[in-house]
Order: structure tokens, then sequence, then C-alpha cells
């Protein structure tokens, strides 16, 4: 055979198929504690122990082959080889979570049904061992008529013995198949239930440690209180504990540019390194701590199953504004980032839904705002306690927050009674059995999130601030023109500034926007390399941006520019996968259009009224 | 008697589910999920105060969450 082989990981969601695609190919996907983390096919290679590599298919978790969303669709049609420019994969894959035999062994009758060469994975034994199941795979496999193979892939146990299995498998392809199975749901799952009392030796009590959480943390009148508090906390945690790094990080800067004015003569590359490279970009950079600390809780609620509980709690909120729990994982992922968020809509059924949360997930504070927020905040609001262990800056962060949620929610309504109008949507949900995180795959989440945010940095912040630079730079000022006054840049401001002065922006705000249309830190690096422009030599290495904006703007400009941040859509790729996802410009454009419109009004309306109030 | 209006707790079986009154696609996730006649489920959470939605149920050795507006599609009676 010259074609390389394939296998396909197939079953129901949340059963660890990624977590075991890890494993196996070392590859590092997204896994977490929820059903439909994973919406799109992955491939990865695998290598048999004889050496022989294989193409391993990470798919979607499916119920079903009788596909109720779009995710699930796609493994519908990789197993039944009707997905474009793939062949039929050779052997699947079968992974059933072995702490819930009888569910998972529906659809893994349907897949067998196909009579394909099979290998079962029965994941998470682990798991089942602490709810007190003993199983025996031997009997399982000689149920089911494949081989079975106990694994628990975030330990990675089992492995070599699945590789082995998997390598086996083609050689005998079970002819019995087609005339063992072909039955109706109700005896499938009949059946099921049969195989999986075969195959469990004893058990004892059941869902303890899910009954004993669940009922304080799903509790009607605390799980609320909780789920606020741990969301307040950590808005706190991002400023109080990130304060000494972000602290060492900016120092180290400023050290770094101190010794470059000091040991470089006056010149073209001096200024490129200090006010474009080390002002610029390094701004920017010194809100690593932040994000790591942000990602740090979101991956323990993902990874725990506590995420899912989030849905729950907050699905009444949802139903108000016509969406559900279903919509509220993606706008959670949002948080993180709109890219993901948005891709995250695929496990949504209801296509009104689905679009409706396309269109407000930009409204989600993503992680690229929070160098935005930190710096303005940091600059402009004091660092006062206003009681125990509530720091003014962090409830500042928490307001801003709330107000992308309110935002998003409002809007939702919205467009539920006009463009996206549907029958109200509902939702259906397993709820996964509680998990600790494991410590590596916790490092190796906040390593990812830490190099993609280091590597916006160095590519899209650092090209876009570099070109606004150059813009900034020439042509020279004449003697006794400001340098800002005399560039290209400084024009674009003049020629911008009169359309955003009404909503109390300045002009090195009208300026920084525009780069940020890339992306949202770029505001950041925007303003420190215009000051830094503006300013002489020896203010530079001194002053930071934060420094600079404390001096020269007012407070109600300064939240004028917070409340533009929580609606402006300034993110080029988001607005890519906004198209990608609804295949068309049509909503895209329409999703750029209400919410720079938004960011206008409100950054307008917090003007006046701060303005008013006389703050 | 309707699933939403059963003791907390206790377990019911399921006599017919009314799969008009639910979306297609929704009818078809509960079926998936073994929520179906001759069923064995029990409410073990409810939502927030007020309306009590959400509702959560116990299916095997599964939780699953859904709404009261399904709840009320499924007739069930005393295991």
């Amino acid at each position: 055979m010259s074609r390389k082989r394939t296998a396909a990981l197939v079953g129901n969601p949340n059963a660890g198929k990624s977590a075991l695609f890890n494993a196996l190919t070392g590859a590092r996907q997204k896994i977490a504690n929820y059903p439909g983390v994973t919406v799109e096919r992955k491939a990865g290679r695998l290598t048999l122990p004889s050496g022989e590599p294989v193409e391993l298919i990470d798919l979607p978790g499916s119920y079903s082959f009788d596909a109720a969303s779009p995710d699930e669709e796609v493994t519908r049609k990789v197993i039944h080889g009707e997905f474009d420019g793939e062949a039929l994969p050779d052997v699947i894959v079968l992974v059933i979570d072995a702490a819930n035999l009888e569910q998972h062994l529906v659809f893994a009758q349907e897949v067998l049904e196909l009579g394909r060469p099979t290998v079962v994975a029965l994941n998470m034994v682990d798991l089942a061992e602490r709810d007190g199941l003993v199983l025996d795979p031997a009997a399982l496999s000689e149920a089911l008529g494949v081989p079975v193979v106990p694994t628990v892939a975030v330990r990675r146990k089992g492995l070599t013995d699945l590789a082995a299995a998997i390598a086996e498998a083609e050689t005998h392809a079970d002819e019995e198949a087609h005339t063992r199975w072909h039955i109706t749901l109700p005896e499938r799952r009949l059946a099921a239930k049969h195989i999986a009392r075969g195959a469990i030796l004893s058990k004892s009590a059941r869902h303890t440690v899910e009954n004993g959480a669940d009922r304080i943390l799903l509790n009607p009148w605390i799980g609320p209180v909780i789920l606020f508090g741990l969301l307040f906390v950590i808005f706190q945690a991002v400023f109080a504990w990130a304060t000494p790094f972000a602290d060492a990080l900016e120092g180290g800067v400023g050290v770094i540019s101190s010794a470059v004015v000091d040991t470089m003569p006056s010149s073209f590359v001096r200024d490129f390194l200090t006010e474009g490279v080390l002002a610029g970009v390094g701004s920017v950079v010194v809100f690593l701590p932040q994000i790591v600390i942000l990602f740090f809780f979101i991956l323990i609620m993902e990874a725990t199953g506590y995420m899912a509980r989030a849905a729950f709690l907050m699905d009444r909120l949802m139903a108000g504004v016509g969406l559900s729990g279903k919509s509220f994982i993606p706008l959670l992922s949002s948080f993180a980032c709109a890219i993901p968020g948005i891709m995250a809509t695929r496990s949504i059924p209801d296509a009104k839904d689905r679009l409706t949360t396309i269109l407000v997930a930009p409204l989600m504070t993503c992680s690229a705002r929070l160098p935005v927020y930190a710096v303005i905040i940091a600059a402009v609001i004091p660092s006062t306690t206003i009681g125990p262990g509530i720091g003014l800056q962090g409830l500042v962060l928490f307001a801003l927050y709330l107000a992308g949620i309110v935002g998003a929610m409002v809007v939702a309504l919205v467009l539920r009674h006009s463009v996206a109008k549907g029958a109200a949507s509902g939702f259906i949900m397993e709820m996964p059995r509680y998990q600790l995180p494991r410590l590596k795959d916790l490092a190796i989440g906040l390593w990812q999130r830490a190099w993609v945010f280091l590597r916006r940095a160095g590519t899209i912040i650092f090209m876009v601030t570099i070109a606004l630079w150059l813009m900034l730079s020439f042509p020279k000022a004449e003697p006794g023109e400001s340098q800002m006054d005399a560039s290209v840049a400084g024009m674009i401001a003049s020629g911008l500034h009169p359309v955003l002065e009404p909503i109390g922006f300045n002009r090195e705000m009208s300026l920084a926007l525009v780069p940020a249309m890339a992306a949202r830190e770029v505001a950041v690096s925007a303003l420190a390399t215009t000051y830094a422009v503006d300013a002489s030599d020896e203010d530079v290495a001194a002053e930071g941006v934060t420094d600079r904006i404390a001096a020269s703007w007012s407070l109600p400009t300064a939240l004028a520019f917070l409340a533009w941040f929580v609606f402006a859509p300034q993110c080029i790729s988001t607005i890519a996968v906004a198209r990608r996802e609804t295949n068309g410009w049509k909503w895209p454009a329409f999703m750029v259009g209400y919410l720079f419109v938004l960011a206008y009004v409100f950054a307008g309306l917090t003007f006046w009224i701060a303005t008013a109030l006389g703050l | 008697m309707t699933l939403d209006g059963f003791d907390h707790e206790k377990t019911a079986r399921i006599v017919a589910v009314n799969w008009t009154a639910l979306a297609e696609d929704e009818g078809k996730r509960l079926k998936a999920l073994g929520v179906d006649e001759g069923a064995e489920v029990a409410v073990i959470h409810r939502g927030i105060f007020g309306t009590r939605d959400p509702i959560a149920i116990r299916i095997g050795r599964m939780t699953i969450a859904l709404r009261r507006s399904h709840a009320l599609a499924i007739e069930v009676e005393p295991a």
C-alpha cells in the first residue's frame, strides 16, 4: 500500500478524544472538561510500534450520526468517506468513557455497525475507579467483537497497547459486523445496557463527588454568588498579583532603554530602538503577567468541569435575551479571544442562535483589550482600596468586563427580535464529571497562551508599530515645530481628530485608533511610540506611557477611551473569522458597523456625563 | 404528570415524550442522551430562584441540564 494509512478518533463528546490525540501524536490541541471543545477535524502523525507512520484524525464528539449541529456533521462526513479531499479512514479508534459505558455504548454500536476495522479505547478508567466501578475489558471486547484497550489519556496510560491494537486492526476487518447489528435506537439502548452490565464487575456509590460539589455550586442561591465572586477575584488578581512582575518587566525595559541611549550615539537606529521597539512593543509585552493570570483561571475553570456549571447558572440570563447556555461557552471562550469563541459556535445547533452568538462574541472582553484597559486604568484610576481586599483598579476592570457582558446581552436581545428572529432556543447539555487538572497540562496551556501573546507582540504589533513610528518620524520637523505636527502620521491624526473630538478624544488617541484596527493592543504601543517620538531622549528612558497619560489626559477623556474599547471591533482577524463562519461579507459588515456606532455613542456618553459630573 | 412537576431527587420513569412540542434538533439531542420512553430519571438540581430554570436531571451515570420547557414535554410516573 503506497497511501499513508489513516485512523480516526470517534466517540461521544467529552470522552477524551483530543486528550488521546495529543498523547498519541505529541500534538497540543486544546483539551478541556466540557462537551464540544473540538469543533473541527485535526490531523496528526502517530508512529506505530513498527515505526510505520499513521495519520491520526481527531474529530468533534458526536452523540449520533444523525447530526444535530455543524460540528457533528463533520464527524459524520469523515467517517462515511464523504468529507471533501479525504479518503475513508482505514481504522476507527472508538473512544468510550469508562465511567459512562451505558451511554457511550449507544453511539459505539452505531459506529460498529459500519463494519470498519475498529479499536476501542476504554478511556478514563481512573475516573471509573474513582466512581467505584470495576470493569472487565475482556468481557467488553468479547461483547463488541473488537479489541478493547483501557487508557487514561491525560496520564499517558495504555498508549503503547492502543498503538499496537491500531497496527493490528486493519489485518482483521470484522466480517461479522454486517450481520450482527443494524437495529433501532431503543434496541441499541437495551443492548448497551446489557453489554455494560456484563462489563461491570462491581460498582459502589455513584456520583458522590458530583453530588456533593454540585449541591453547593449549582445551588440556586449560593451558586450564582460563588460564580460572581470567582469572576470578581479573577479581576482583582489580574491587577494585584501581576503588579510585581509587571513592574519588574517595565523596569527591565527601562534599563535596556537607558543602556541603549547611553551607549549609542544619537541616530536613526537609536531612535528606532528606543521609540519604536522598546517604548512601543515593550509597552505591550509588560502585560504578559496579566495575560498569564487571566488564562490561569480560565484554564482551571475549563479543566475542572466548572465551566459547564457556569453555563448552567448563566442559562437563565441567556434565556432572557433569546439565547441559551449553549452560547455561554463560546462567549466565555471569547474572554480569551473572539476567534476561538466564534469557532466554538459550531456546536450550537440552531442557526439563528449561532449567528447571534457570532455577532455578539466581539463584545466579550478579549485578552487583547487587557493591555489597553490596564494601561489607562493604571494611569488615571488611583491604586486605593475601597474595602478589605477590594482594589479600586480591579473594580473598574471588573466593571468594564460587566459592561461588555451587559452590552452583548442587550444586543443579542435586539438581534433576536430583528435580524436573527426565531423561536427561543433551548439548552440541553451534559454536565461533565469534575476532574483535577493535571499541572503539566495547565503549564502547557499557559505556555501556549503566553507564546501566542509574545508572538503577536513580535509580529503584527511590532510591524504595525514600526510602520507608525516611521510615519511619525518623517518628514523631520523644522526647528521650533513639534515632530508630531510635521509628520505624516500627525497629518492623518489632524484629519481624523475633528470626528473624534466631540467624544473627548485627543489627537494622540485619534491616531492610535488607526493602527489598532490590526489588533487592539496596538493602541497601547501606538500611544507609547507617539509619546516617545514627541518627547526628548531623556524623557523616553525615564517616563513610560502610563506616566504620559496620567499627566496629559483628563479623567473624562480616559474613561471615554475605555468605553470605546468595550465596543470597537478593532481586530482584523475577528472580522476575517466572522466572514469565514458566516460564508460572506454581509454579517461581518453588519457586525463592524453596529460595533463602531456603539463605540462612538458610548464613548461620547461617557465623556459628556463624566464632564457634566465634573470628574 | 410531567417531569417538571415531579418530586426532587425521586426516581421517575418516562412514560411518554411529546416530541412535537420539541424543536427537531433538541428532540434528537434528548434521544441521543437517552431521554426517551422507559428511561429512569430524577431531577437533582433546579436553576436560579424565580423561574427555577434550567434543571439538571440524573439519567444513568450522567447529569444533563435542560430547560423546564423540555421537562414539560416529558410525561413520567413514579418508578
